[in-house]
């Protein structure tokens, strides 16, 4: 269908350009990074925000999750954390480029792990609640975690841990980061793809349709939305482990739960670009993330309030998102619209339908 | 014949009110079984317990001879006895294939095929089954957008594309265009007939009911207050009084 090759088109010109980016603009790579940063956070919050219906204000939680998760692996695996995290400053310690890049890969892999296993935890309790019910449940998890982590002292408490140090150049550290956000992106988009096209993605969209009448119709929906989430889950700790080390110095509050920034960016990063979608979250996160970044170079002192009224205007005048307002206006690009060649009688068609069994 | 469902002294109340008191009724399986009643006398309180959307005070639901009171709403479905509901309840952002097509049974349904595309033999069923209710060719188009009584044609069709043994039907012909209900009388026989599905169907229509039903259960105040066959029914003196008894009341 014409939707798809479009869509083909994007995701093919995304890959090139995703590849050349850092090249082609060597002195923004770390704006490159954050930008698939936030590709990821709008797409695994769609997940169960926009496909399912489910408006979690608490996703941030596997962003913090992930980041300390493979922290506590980087450096348990090595040293003994507790000595490390009451020594920064003091003393110095040092990683070797072996200990570095396998603490490192251990570290992204066990942060999405452990945070499919929050997922899993806390969605059975949580997934139990409704609409706004469930939206200030989740954003308290989100809140109440930064709360706990900064006041363990065993991870350094809310003053916060020092990561290991890359053992190169950094120029190839922010090249490092860059394609491993880059990765995670497209490893996302592929996923996301595979599994909207298939039952899943219905079976969400029932979900967010009308819960009642899915359970109605023997659907295990409580199954459906926890896999959706640990979905996101999964990607999204793995972020924060990136993140964390590119980074490299992190706290609870503003690196690991920034509920009120990244929380709510990735929410309104998927309304922009058209909930339920897999190009909208995509889209969105990019113009999102490029305004953002121009507020910061020109309105500098007004960049919140200028993020904060345009959040308004999405919510209050632009809620279909930019993919839904293209739908609107050209649906059958989008695959709606009345069979013509079928437009027969109903007699006709029963008639047709008939000769189709006999056959 | 054998009784695909069997209620026996079913009571449910909400506070005060005695919605089900001692309520007993079996459906043969492979007929269609009708279910009238004034408004208030608890029809839609029975389906409601039938399919586990509240607990029952006391009494047994059995369906196939496994008792089925204790079992939650999708535990239920899974084993084949479905319902369409009286406001109508479909996917409405989504379109009229894509309605269908989540309507797949789920009956042996594992943790993988929660992934599995969907095959092609699946979207032709659907497309024939909204062929059958006659809207092929509206197939591509956001169901929240059709008629009153296209949306309900939709549901009937979800629910055969279940393949249910059972389906229990809420006042199907309910704000449906009277041109178009003889159409729904001749697909809701087909069903009961070419499909095999047993049918138990809530009705206000009495010409629609009287026709469709081989035998009638009538509820008044919450109890059963006559069984039998459409002709039976139709001369029955305690239901001549529940329906326009009350009427003529009011009248003097």
């Amino acid at each position: 269908m014409n939707e798809y090759g479009v869509q083909r088109w994007i995701f093919g010109a995304l890959l090139v350009f995703g590849l050349v980016a850092p090249f082609l603009f060597p002195n923004f790579t770390s704006q490159l990074t954050v930008w698939w940063v936030m590709v990821l956070f709008a797409l695994t919050w769609d997940i169960s925000g926009g496909q399912m219906g489910y408006n979690s204000l608490g996703n941030i939680l596997f962003f913090g999750v992930g980041m300390y998760a493979s922290i506590i692996v980087q450096i348990g695996l090595y040293y003994d954390v507790a000595a490390y995290t009451t020594s920064v400053g003091a003393v110095k310690v040092d990683f070797t480029t072996i200990q570095y890049f396998t603490g490192l890969a251990s570290g992204i892999i066990t942060g999405g792990i452990v945070a499919v296993v929050f997922a899993v935890v806390l969605g059975t309790v949580v997934f139990g609640l409704r609409g706004p019910y469930f939206a200030i449940g989740t954003l308290g998890m989100g809140l109440a975690a930064a709360e706990l982590v900064a006041s363990w002292d065993y991870v350094g408490g809310g003053g916060g841990v020092a990561l290991p140090v890359y053992p190169g150049h950094p120029d190839e550290r922010s090249l490092m980061f860059y394609f491993l956000a880059f990765i995670l992106a497209v490893l996302t988009i592929l996923v996301l793809r595979r599994v909207y096209s298939g039952f899943f993605g219905i079976a969400a969209n029932a979900i967010r349709d009308d819960e009642e009448k899915a359970e109605g119709m023997g659907i295990h929906t409580m199954r459906y939305k926890i896999v959706g989430w640990s979905i996101a889950a999964f990607f999204v700790g793995m972020t924060g482990a990136v993140f964390g080390n590119m980074i490299g110095f992190i706290e609870p509050v503003e690196v690991a739960f920034p509920a009120v920034t990244f929380g709510i960016f990735m929410v309104v990063m998927s309304l922009l670009g058209g909930k339920g979608t897999l190009l909208g979250p995509i889209i969105g996160a990019t113009v999102f993330h490029l305004i953002k970044e121009l507020t910061w170079s020109y309105m500098l002192g007004w960049q919140w309030v200028a993020l904060g009224a345009l959040i308004i205007v999405i919510v209050v005048f632009f809620q279909q998102g930019i993919i839904g307002w293209a739908q609107e206006k050209w649906p059958e690009k989008f695959g709606i619209f009345v069979d013509d060649e079928m437009a027969a009688s109903e007699t006709q068609l029963e008639a047709k339908g008939a000769g189709r069994a006999a056959e | 014949m054998s009784e695909l469902i069997e209620v026996s002294g079913v009571n449910k109340a909400f506070g005060g009110i005695i919605a089900n008191d001692d309520v007993s009724i079996s459906v043969p399986e492979g007929h269609i079984t009708g279910l009238i009643g004034p408004n208030g006398s608890g029809k839609t309180t029975l389906f409601n317990s039938i399919v586990g959307y509240h607990p029952i005070d006391s009494g047994s639901i059995k369906f196939d001879g496994q008792e089925i009171s204790k079992k939650m709403v999708p535990q239920i479905a899974r084993l084949g006895l479905l319902r369409t509901f009286q406001q109508t309840r479909i996917y409405g952002k989504m379109d009229c294939v894509a309605n269908m097509l989540v309507s797949t049974p789920h009956r042996h349904e594992g943790f993988r095929s929660m992934f599995r595309k969907i095959p092609r033999e699946t979207t032709e069923k659907a497309e024939r089954l909204l062929e059958f209710v006659g809207l092929y060719q509206k197939r591509r188009l956001v169901s929240g957008e059709l008629s009153f009584g296209q949306q309900k044609l939709l549901e009937f069709a979800m629910a055969l594309m279940n393949e249910p043994r059972v389906l229990l039907l809420d006042e199907p012909t309910a704000g449906i265009n009277p041109t178009l209900i003889n159409g729904l009388i001749d697909r809701l026989k087909r069903a009961a007939s070419e499909l095999g599905i047993t049918l138990f169907v809530i009705e206000h229509n009495m010409p629609v009911i009287m026709g469709l039903a081989e035998n009638i259960y009538c509820l008044a105040n919450g109890k059963v207050l006559a069984h039998g066959t459409p002709a039976e029914i139709q001369n029955d003196e305690r239901v001549l009084e529940a329906y326009l008894g009350g009427q003529t009341k009011l009248d003097d």
